[in-house]
């Protein structure tokens, strides 16, 4: 039972951050951008919990805890500007909302 | 080995349905594609030893914020944007950030070498009972982290409420 080295969830991680990052950069819909938010925040999850095993410390575990209640958080305020944002616009494309620009 | 195939599987279909979910057209397949992900992130706690947050995880990404995630898509219409245009007109741009990314993370790889140089690890058996040990932890060292999270989520409730809500009064 030889364990998985740390270096293989650190690349593993970075590889869902880049991808999320990619999803948030180019994706219109502002629904899939959220989503893209929730796989940055999965990657950053694997590496604290890769490294709090690496460490046989369980900080990292109660800070993935915490990034997991922010996603929540933001999940739902986020959604809920979707919703009132459809509401007033009647639009889900993130370039479409440019009330501010002039 | 047993480990290390299951890490390969897992981190396979995680990246996979990743990349569906950044370009799949219909943001329900996109949903779809993200709890794939999700439950092969949880695997991969799994594969750490970390039991709570696997259940943390399945509860509530899964069982949670995706439910909430789906609501929304089904609120929101979504006939019109299946025959738009699925990227916005900087994508060029975005993707040359992303490759400078890309490229300083490899940077950070190649010289990290194995293990990134940490120091060595404390030696002894694996911790055992992971939800006391985080139990623990967050009652006794957290215990105003969790208070203020507690706050934050109140928070994100009354302010999810007010955003959805039709009219102010």
């Amino acid at each position: 039972m030889t364990p998985v080295p740390t270096d293989y969830y650190v690349f593993l991680g970075s590889a869902l951050f880049i991808i999320g990052v990619v999803g948030v950069l180019t994706r219109r819909n502002v629904l899939v951008i959220l989503m893209s938010i929730e796989l940055i925040l999965n990657a950053v999850n694997i590496n604290l919990v890769a490294f709090s095993q690496y460490f046989r410390a369980v900080d990292g575990q109660v800070f993935a805890i915490f990034v997991i209640t922010d996603a929540a958080a933001e999940a739902a305020v986020g959604l809920g500007l979707i919703i009132a944002l459809f509401r007033n616009k009647e639009t889900v494309n993130a370039d479409e909302i440019d009330l501010l620009k002039w | 080995m047993l480990p290390l195939i299951a890490f390969f599987i897992l981190s396979a279909v995680a990246i996979v349905s990743a990349i569906l979910v950044i370009t799949r057209r219909n943001a329900v397949h996109s949903i779809i594609a993200l709890i794939v992900t999700l439950f092969a992130v949880g695997g991969i706690y799994l594969l750490l030893h970390a039991e709570f947050l696997f259940a943390v995880q399945v509860i509530l990404y899964v069982g949670g914020i995706m439910v909430l995630f789906l609501f929304v898509v089904m609120l929101v219409n979504l006939d019109v944007t299946l025959t738009q245009a699925q990227f916005n007109r900087q994508w060029q741009v975005a993707v040359v950030t992303a490759g400078l990314l890309c490229g300083l993370l490899a940077y950070a790889f190649y010289n990290g070498g194995r293990g990134f140089g940490l120091p060595q690890p404390p030696l002894g058996p694996e911790p055992q009972h992971n939800t006391q040990a985080i139990g623990m932890a967050l009652y006794q060292n957290y215990m105003l982290p969790v208070e203020i999270a507690s706050l934050l989520l109140l928070v994100a409730m009354v302010g999810a409420v007010l955003m959805a809500k039709r009219k102010l009064e």
